[in-house]
Parts: structure tokens; C-alpha cells; sequence
């Protein structure tokens, strides 16, 4: 049976595409970030996960606000990014699991949420720069069958660009359905569960430039163990609290939905400025009941 | 009735109606060849998307606030300002009144 191992969230500002490909990892500037995967990469060594299943949002690269999905899920057997129109260089396609996307989606709509269906879907950003960051040789090699990226991706996009969004509670119980299809799946695949985007930024409005490191500090602290508690915000305490863009979080309680067994943070990375961007990065752990009893 | 958040504007359904053509617009600067095309012919390519004249006012003053008045979307937008090779701490700057230096000031203060 598929297996959910644990959980990764970061940040996917663009720009850190570009510090990337500057070679800037070491920067002054960038070091703070960057070396919050230090941890990560030991534990992807360490823990080998064979599929992604990423819940992120789109900027304008596959959607267009001329039909736009709440929820959408991909199911197709590659990804590609193409140009979003900002400069940051184009990623290398990653290849998908659409037995694992239809059996998520059997679930999901199962589960009353019903999803829209993509067998072809460009991805942007929002999964690229985790992938570049979580794996950055297999982000860097060139296009070939000799050197694949390590993980298969199963990706799960949420609206978060057009009021209404889903609310926060709702994104948590997506996630859960995510969770319970994945672990009723019976190849045996060890699943990591990505969430990407926030912490609390904005970009538009005489408020761009908007951070709320104490909120964030609320958000972390609570994400793990009593995610419940973030459901009482409403999108619009949350816009007033993260920032219009701080609704990314959006992805992480999805993130944390499909986690849906003993949950343990294992790392925690925060630093203020990513370009307009608090930026997090978190590793949790998953384990079955029967795991943690034995450990 | 919800307060507004001083300084922002949610994109909702008014704002998606209302900047559906600015939108459009910067959506087609996803292509390198679009991106060109409108700066060679800004004004015939505003009208091809039929921009509103706010829109077009807007985005000949470089002026983003009223863009976002006029319906525009800050990751469309971003995509505009990509063009004139302006980053979301030039389009932050602008929209606050501060320079780039000041804002960037401003970003890394709130870590403190």
C-alpha cells in the first residue's frame, strides 16, 4: 500500500528561480533562506520518497481568470513549465502518476469535492521552485531519461487567486481526502506531501509590503498539532492578518490535511525578506499509530 | 457587513468583471513574442485586448494602483511590469510612495 511519509512547505516566491540560476545560494541575502533545506535535502536522503503530491496555486500560467477552478487536480503522465512572463528560467517537464491522480480524484469527488480534471496541465512556479530547492541536481540537469527527478508529482491546485476562495477548514478537509485515497492505493509508494507558497506577504494595494511575523509565528505553531484552530480565521481575518497573498497558506492546510496520522515537526526554517515574502520552510513527519508506538 | 482592509482591494467577482481585459491582456505577456509585440505597438496592442480608457490611462502612466482600481490583478500586473523589468519591491515602492531603498528597508525591518 502507498504510504505518506511526510510533508514538506516552502515558499515559491519567483525570484528565488533566479537566485538559482545566479548561483546566489551563498549571497548574503540568500543564505538565510536557502540553508533551511539543508535539512531537507538529509531528510529526502534519509526518507526516499517516490511520489510528490504537491498542492500549490497558479499565477496566470495554466489558468486564466476565463474559467478557473476552485480545486483542480492533475492527471496527466508529464508536467511542463513554460514562460511566465517574469524572467525566471524555464524548469525541466516532471513526470506524473495518473493511475495515482485518478485514484485521488475517485476520492476526492467520493468525498464531495468535486474537482476539476487536467490530463494536461502546465505547471508553474508554485511547483518548480520547491522542486528546484528540494532537489536542485535533478532541477539542474539537462532534460534526459538518464537523469529523472526522483520523485513522481501528483499535482493539486487551489484557487487563491479570485474572492471567493475556499475557506481555510475547507482546505484542511481536502487535504484529509487526499490523505485517505492515497493510503488506499496499492502500489507500494512512499508519498511526501508538499504544500507551497506564503507566509504572510502582499504585493498590491498602499499595504504592499505587509509581514506579520507574529501571526506567522501563530500559524506555524499551531499548524502541526491543532490545525483546527486556523479554521476560525475567515479569508478575510486571514487577508487582514498574512497579507492579500498570505492566502497561500491555503496550501499548507491542505498540505497538512493529507497528513493523517501522528504528526511531528522535524524542522523550521523562517526568515524575513524573500523579496516581499516571509519565508518558511518546514519538514513534518508522519507516522501510523502502530509506528509511533513501536518507536 | 465586513470592514475594508485599509490598502488593499480584494479581487472579486467586481474586480474580476471590471479587469477582465487587463487581465487578458497581461496574461498574453506569458509569450516572449507577445511581450515584444507590445512594445512595439503599445497602443495598438491595449486596443487589441480592448482595454477601457482607465485601463488604457493606467497602463500608459506605468501606474499601478490604478490598474488595480481599474480590475487589474497583481499577478497579471507583475507580468506587465516584467516588461519594463520592474520587480514586485519596484511595483511595492511605487505603490507606497517610497523609493525601492525605502521599501526594501521597510521588508527587512519587519524581521526585526
Amino acid at each position: 500500500m502507498a504510504r505518506i511519509i511526510g510533508g514538506v512547505a516552502s515558499t515559491h516566491v519567483p525570484s528565488i528561480g533566479k537566485a538559482i540560476a545566479e548561483n546566489k545560494q551563498n549571497d548574503p541575502y540568500w543564505r538565510p533562506f536557502f540553508r533551511g533545506f539543508d535539512y531537507v535535502h538529509d531528510w529526502l536522503a534519509r526518507e526516499k520518497p517516490n511520489i510528490a503530491v504537491v498542492f500549490y496555486n497558479d499565477h496566470g500560467l495554466n489558468f486564466f481568470l476565463d474559467k478557473l477552478p476552485t480545486f483542480a487536480v492533475g492527471a496527466a503522465d508529464q508536467y511542463r513549465n513554460e514562460d511566465e512572463g517574469w524572467g525566471i528560467p524555464v524548469s525541466r517537464a516532471i513526470a506524473g502518476h495518473p493511475a495515482l491522480s485518478w485514484h485521488i480524484i475517485n476520492g476526492l469527488v467520493a468525498d464531495e469535492f468535486d474537482v476539476t480534471m487536467c490530463q494536461d496541465m502546465l505547471i508553474d512556479h508554485a511547483v518548480t521552485i520547491p522542486m528546484a530547492l528540494m532537489w536542485p541536481g535533478a532541477a539542474a540537469a539537462k532534460a534526459s531519461p538518464a537523469k529523472p527527478w526522483p520523485v513522481r508529482i501528483v499535482p493539486v491546485e487551489i484557487n487563491t487567486v479570485q474572492h471567493p476562495l475556499p475557506s481555510l477548514a475547507r482546505c484542511l478537509k481536502l487535504g484529509r481526502s487526499v490523505g485517505r485515497a492515497i493510503e488506499s492505493y496499492p502500489e507500494n509508494l512512499r508519498v511526501m506531501i508538499v504544500g507551497t507558497g506564503g507566509l504572510s506577504h502582499q504585493l498590491d494595494g498602499k499595504r504592499a509590503g505587509f509581514i506579520n511575523k507574529e501571526f506567522d509565528r501563530f500559524c506555524l505553531d499551531h499548524v502541526v498539532g491543532e490545525p483546527e484552530v486556523l479554521t476560525r480565521y475567515s479569508i478575510h481575518d486571514w487577508v487582514e492578518q498574512s497579507g492579500a497573498q498570505g492566502v497561500e497558506f491555503l496550501n499548507w492546510m491542505a498540505m497538512r490535511g493529507a497528513l493523517t496520522g501522528q504528526v511531528s515537526e522535524l524542522h523550521r526554517n523562517y526568515h524575513i525578506p524573500i523579496s516581499n515574502t516571509a519565508a518558511a520552510t518546514v519538514v513534518y513527519e508522519n507516522r501510523k499509530e502502530a509506528e509511533r508506538k513501536a518507536a | 457587513m465586513k470592514q475594508d482592509i485599509a490598502g488593499t482591494t480584494l479581487f472579486d467577482g467586481e474586480q474580476a468583471q471590471k479587469g477582465f481585459a487587463l487581465n487578458r491582456m497581461c496574461y498574453s505577456f506569458n509569450s516572449a513574442d507577445n511581450r515584444a509585440a507590445f512594445l512595439k505597438d503599445e497602443e495598438g496592442y491595449c486596443r487589441k485586448y480592448g482595454l477601457t480608457e482607465d485601463q488604457r490611462a493606467a497602463v500608459k502612466s506605468r501606474d499601478v494602483l490604478a490598474m488595480i482600481t481599474a480590475g487589474g490583478n497583481v499577478y497579471y500586473l507583475a507580468k506587465l511590469a516584467g516588461i519594463f523589468g520592474l520587480n514586485v519591491q519596484d511595483i511595492g515602492a511605487q505603490q507606497t510612495g517610497t523609493t525601492v531603498e525605502e521599501f526594501k528597508a521597510k521588508l527587512a525591518a519587519a524581521g526585526r
